[in-house]
């Protein structure tokens, strides 16, 4: 077992994150957080996405920068593929948050990271947004991700640090769980 | 034992097969009726004790055979049904052979060979009026619920009293959900309805039954060749009505009214917990869009039928009203839960039939009536030929067109 010096460095302010664990503890109004996305239809299946500013700790925040997203579909859907599809952003979610989680868990665990890579798999069948077949659903039918990590620790630390990670993951949670979506008419 | 012949079979001596049977014998073709119980068979063994047809009576008629009791605006009970079937069977001389049941159905040269319980028999022709009901349609993940909670369909359900006491989950909001959520939740037990893709209708409008709209505006007229998604017509759920002398309203907001909890979609059952969808105000805004679209084809129609005056003035019911967050999840092993009835619709059996008549969903392959294969046909499907299909009076003019169909088939005419 690894002791928890400052020799281990994921890159991840572990400190900070316990500090804030405690804090909203007792301020659990703080932790409410609101994101937000504005998009608009360029053309066909095209859209921009803008993502700036969000809610937290009680205030309005804001990234440092604006990050802008293109989606769209590929020219197999008879589209003209100037972005992604929006399906596949749910990958990126995906993989970036468990990603996040397994960094954040080892650094917690002092456990040294030298590479983790993952590659994420969703199985869609197009029947269901296509009307084809009402049996079929409209999202994926089940998504496989395979992390390859390389750390200075045992396969079952590495396996207890990707079980964590799921376990406290938002993207993990918010796919593979209903959640109340209201899409309303200004 | 020898092999029978005639020239047709007809599977089912619910009132399907027995219109197939008058207009086969008004056309003089020798039949048989094989009925693997007794007449009206279903409505004798697999429904409710409280249930009535949501089809008012002067609706409810049959080949040469209207209701004629005292009350036209009333709604059946299931005793009613089964006495009006079978005197439709006698008045009709049909030739039912009870207690035989039809094990196979294979092509041969020339038609069709049979066999039953009670022996062979070879015809030019088969009408399959077995029904689109004949078992229960239960999602798989019902395997994953706790072992102790009680799980009834429709087929065993029979009233409340039969119940363990405790809180009830009702799957499903067709007409069925509706009706055993809103009888479960009077006799005192917390009830909790999921909710999926649903009908709404209210019972009347503008002063007179909505059916009464759906026949006068011709809504019920309209032709399987003219919808435009059939596959999703059939698989509608039956609307939320219910027949009861008082003519009320039962849509999601009298359930919640009385105190009938409304949550999404069972999407799953994982570790002991039923996940429910998020998207039930989706859901929701559905079943009141197309029901606002359906009170607007009734408004048009009494307008250009100068009907204004003779009804009430147009109205259009409350939305339905959602919970602001509805569940997602119920912990099954916590004991909230110590009934889930299934009503979450049915699927037809052609495990006999076989000719490879039959799609990939175990449904029929079938163009109003007349099935893939030369003289087999079939009647008492959802919209065989129209959206009444559905119902009891829609039989007559679906069995005269389909025995029209045998009767040009048998003489040689092209199709």
């Amino acid at each position: 077992m690894t002791d928890m010096t400052t020799t281990v460095d994921n890159g991840v302010n572990v400190k900070a994150l316990l500090d804030a664990r405690e804090a909203l503890k007792a301020a659990p109004e703080a932790a409410q957080f609101k994101w937000r996305v504005t998009s608009t239809w360029d053309r066909g299946v095209h859209t921009t996405v803008r993502v700036k500013d969000f809610f937290g700790l009680g205030q309005e925040q804001s990234h440092k920068s604006e990050s802008v997203f293109e989606a769209d579909h590929p020219e197999v859907f008879a589209a003209e593929d100037n972005g992604i599809t929006p399906i596949e952003y749910l990958l990126v979610g995906l993989a970036s948050c468990l990603t996040a989680g397994i960094a954040s868990v080892a650094q917690n665990r002092g456990i040294q990271l030298r590479s983790v890579q993952a590659t994420v798999e969703g199985s869609h069948d197009i029947r269901g947004i296509l009307g084809v077949d009402s049996d079929v659903r409209n999202g994926y039918n089940d998504i496989t991700v395979t992390f390859r990590i390389d750390a200075d620790a045992s396969r079952e630390e590495i396996e207890a640090l990707v079980a964590q990670s799921q376990k406290r993951s938002a993207v993990f949670d918010a796919l593979s769980n209903p959640t109340n979506v209201t899409v309303q008419v200004a | 034992m020898g092999v029978e012949s005639l020239t047709t079979v007809v599977i089912g001596a619910g009132h399907a097969g027995l219109a197939a049977s008058h207009f086969l014998s008004a056309a003089s073709i020798d039949h048989v009726v094989l009925e693997r119980g007794e007449v009206a068979n279903s409505w004798r063994r697999e429904r409710w004790d409280s249930l009535r047809l949501l089809t008012p009576n002067w609706c409810s008629r049959l080949p040469g055979h209207p209701y004629d009791g005292p009350d036209p605006d009333g709604y059946m009970t299931v005793a009613e049904v089964v006495d009006f079937i079978d005197r439709f069977a006698t008045v009709c001389r049909a030739p039912v052979r009870t207690h035989t049941a039809v094990t196979s159905v294979r092509r041969v040269d020339g038609g069709y060979h049979v066999t039953t319980s009670q022996g062979e028999l070879r015809c030019r022709t088969v009408v399959i009026a077995s029904g689109a009901c004949n078992r229960p349609a239960v999602p798989p993940f019902a395997d994953a619920v706790p072992s102790f909670i009680e799980q009834l369909t429709p087929f065993d359900y029979r009233d409340p009293s039969r119940l363990p006491d405790g809180g009830v989950l009702v799957v499903g909001a067709s007409a069925t959900g509706v009706q055993l959520a809103d009888e479960i939740r009077r006799s005192g037990r917390p009830v909790i309805l999921s909710v999926g893709e649903h009908v709404r209708m209210p019972r009347t409008y503008r002063g007179r039954d909505v059916l009464w709209w759906m026949d006068a505006a011709g809504v019920w007229d309209q032709r399987h060749d003219e919808i435009e998604d059939l596959t999703r017509a059939r698989r509608l759920p039956s609307p939320q009505l219910v027949g009861t002398p008082e003519r009320r309203t039962l849509d999601l907001n009298a359930l919640t009214g009385q105190g009938v909890e409304i949550v999404g979609r069972l999407a799953a059952v994982r570790d002991g917990r039923a996940l429910f969808s998020g998207g039930l105000r989706n859901v929701l805004a559905l079943a009141d869009l197309k029901l606002g679209r359906l009170l607007g084809t009734f408004d048009e129609w009494a307008t250009e039928h100068g009907l204004d005056d003779e009804v009430a003035a147009p109205e259009r019911p409350e939305p339905t009203r959602a919970p602001d967050a509805p569940r997602l999840h119920i912990d099954l092993n916590r004991g909230e839960i110590r009934t889930i009835v299934w009503a979450t619709g049915f699927r037809p059996d052609y495990g006999w039939l076989d000719v490879p008549v039959v799609d990939a969903k175990g449904q029929l392959c079938h163009d109003g009536g007349v099935v893939d294969s030369p003289g087999l046909y079939a009647l008492g499907l959802p919209v065989l030929r129209r959206r009444k299909s559905t119902f009891i009076h829609g039989i007559e003019d679906d069995a005269r067109e389909v025995i029209d169909h045998l009767t040009r088939y048998l003489a040689g005419a092209p199709a």
